[in-house]
């Protein structure tokens, strides 16, 4: 989706905002939407694709508008709903619906630390030869798909060089739908900041990306 | 759910008071960004929040003393130092520093960070010659295991704009201005790979030890808006 969350290469933003001893949240509330939102992920009946895509889908204006966790907190109250967890009714009331038996929560504090390490669980150990190899030449397809995609506009038509290969990870373009993992190779490919950003872009500067399979063809 | 989401955002920004003119988008920066410099937060987010708190809870979909682990995890324990001691064992440790480069997994294992198993982070080295600086430019990608949860400048518009198509300007904003036959390489996490910056140990500090190393080592070295300062007269050994 070409949505505002797709801001690479945009200008006129404004400065970086740099706050000296940065708490790692700025409120108690900040802290108990991440929380809830790592716990009631482990229920598995979503992904981190489809959590993204749920901030990528904000209208721009309050993309830019509401603060991180604003937008952890709608796109977790939408994932609840939309996957069953949670009922509209209980969302709005606030409390069970009656009769519902309550269920077991599948993240107690004692796995918290053998969790963290596969947090992002999106490697696959699938066989499949991967299309393309280090050193080789490749350019970015240019699609526009109106759902989630993690290839940025910035990098889409630009020709690049595959730098390594990380090895198979689910497909975020279908994963973030629900229809289907796609296991596929990965590689780093670097796009010299030329290519990208024209000939007043440094000579040697370059930006290396992440590039599904199907993200790319021979160049 | 859109009219709920709505509704919400709506009420967030009512709250922070923002008096709101799309046509003023240089107002409209400003107050978004005097929210997080005074953290006004809204009352109702944190009522909100609560509530739902209370309905997960109480339908024993989360575990509240999971929630309170997740959050003493991130809040104590999981950060910077954790970064800054891999770095400090790749300066003192030549074979280490190979191993890390060829695959952190294992490396970072070592000191139980990750396991070799698990999510993938990829170390880039900066050198004489190339300065690496990581971004996710779609959304807040960022190496928690070892650096914790990201500031809010790394998740801004203005950093995951600019990065990629001005990145000295941005390190200029950090106060690094690279002389122009330094290579700049910029990572862009757009998958489930976490990018560590591996910084150069700055000079003058053959004498430290290894922990005294890593007190050096910041955050933003890291993610490599900065360079390690040498250090401070007085404070080495």
């Amino acid at each position: 989706m070409n949505g505002i969350h797709d801001m690479g290469g945009m200008q006129d933003m404004g400065p970086i905002e740099y706050e000296k001893n940065e708490p790692v949240f700025h409120a108690p509330w900040e802290s108990r939407v991440f929380a809830m939102f790592l716990a009631s992920s482990a229920w598995h009946k979503w992904n981190l694709d489809a959590f993204r895509h749920t901030r990528e889908v904000l209208p721009a204006d309050d993309y830019l508008l509401v603060s991180y966790y604003e937008q952890w907190f709608s796109g977790l109250r939408d994932l609840l709903v939309r996957r069953g967890l949670v009922t509209g009714a209980e969302m709005e009331s606030g409390v069970p619906a009656p009769g519902t038996a309550k269920a077991t929560p599948p993240l107690t504090a004692d796995k918290v630390p053998a969790a963290l390490p596969n947090r992002l669980h999106a490697m696959r150990d699938v066989q499949g030869s991967p299309r393309f190899q280090a050193g080789q030449r490749v350019r970015a397809r240019n699609p526009n798909p109106v759902g989630h995609t993690r290839l940025p506009r910035y990098a889409r038509g630009k020709f690049g060089m595959v730098d390594r290969d990380h090895g198979v990870f689910v497909f975020p373009d279908s994963n973030a739908h629900f229809l289907g993992e796609k296991p596929q190779h990965v590689y780093s490919v670097r796009f010299a900041a030329r290519e990208l950003w024209g000939e007043q872009a440094p000579q040697k500067d370059a930006v290396y990306l992440d590039m599904w399979d199907d993200y790319l063809d021979p160049a | 759910m859109t009219t709920n989401r709505r509704d919400f955002l709506t009420a967030a920004v009512t709250a922070a008071g923002a008096a709101l003119t799309p046509e003023l988008s240089h107002a409209h920066d400003h107050e978004h960004q005097h929210d997080h410099e005074h953290q006004v937060v809204p009352s109702d987010p944190a009522l909100r929040v609560k509530a739902l708190e209370s309905l997960l809870v109480e339908k024993g979909l989360v575990d509240r003393a999971a929630l309170d682990t997740l959050v003493d995890t991130y809040e104590n324990k999981i950060g910077p130092r954790n970064g800054a001691r891999v770095v400090a064992r790749a300066w003192v440790d030549p074979a280490y520093k190979a191993r890390l480069l060829a695959d952190a997994n294992d490396a970072m294992a070592d000191f139980g960070y990750l396991s070799k198993q698990g999510d993938r982070m990829v170390v880039v080295e900066n050198t004489s010659s190339v300065h690496n600086l990581i971004v996710c430019t779609l959304c807040s990608c960022y190496p928690w295991p070892v650096l914790g949860l990201p500031p809010v400048w790394y998740k801004s518009a203005p950093y995951r704009s600019r990065s990629v198509i001005d990145p000295r300007g941005v390190l200029r904003e950090f106060g690094l201005d690279l002389p122009a036959d330094i290579e700049v390489r910029v990572w862009d996490s757009t998958a489930e790979l976490r990018y560590l910056v591996l910084p150069e140990r700055p000079a003058g500090t053959e004498h430290l030890s290894e922990e005294q190393l890593a007190a050096l080592v910041t955050r933003d070295s890291m993610v490599g808006v900065t360079k390690v300062a040498p250090p401070q007269a007085g404070v080495s050994a």
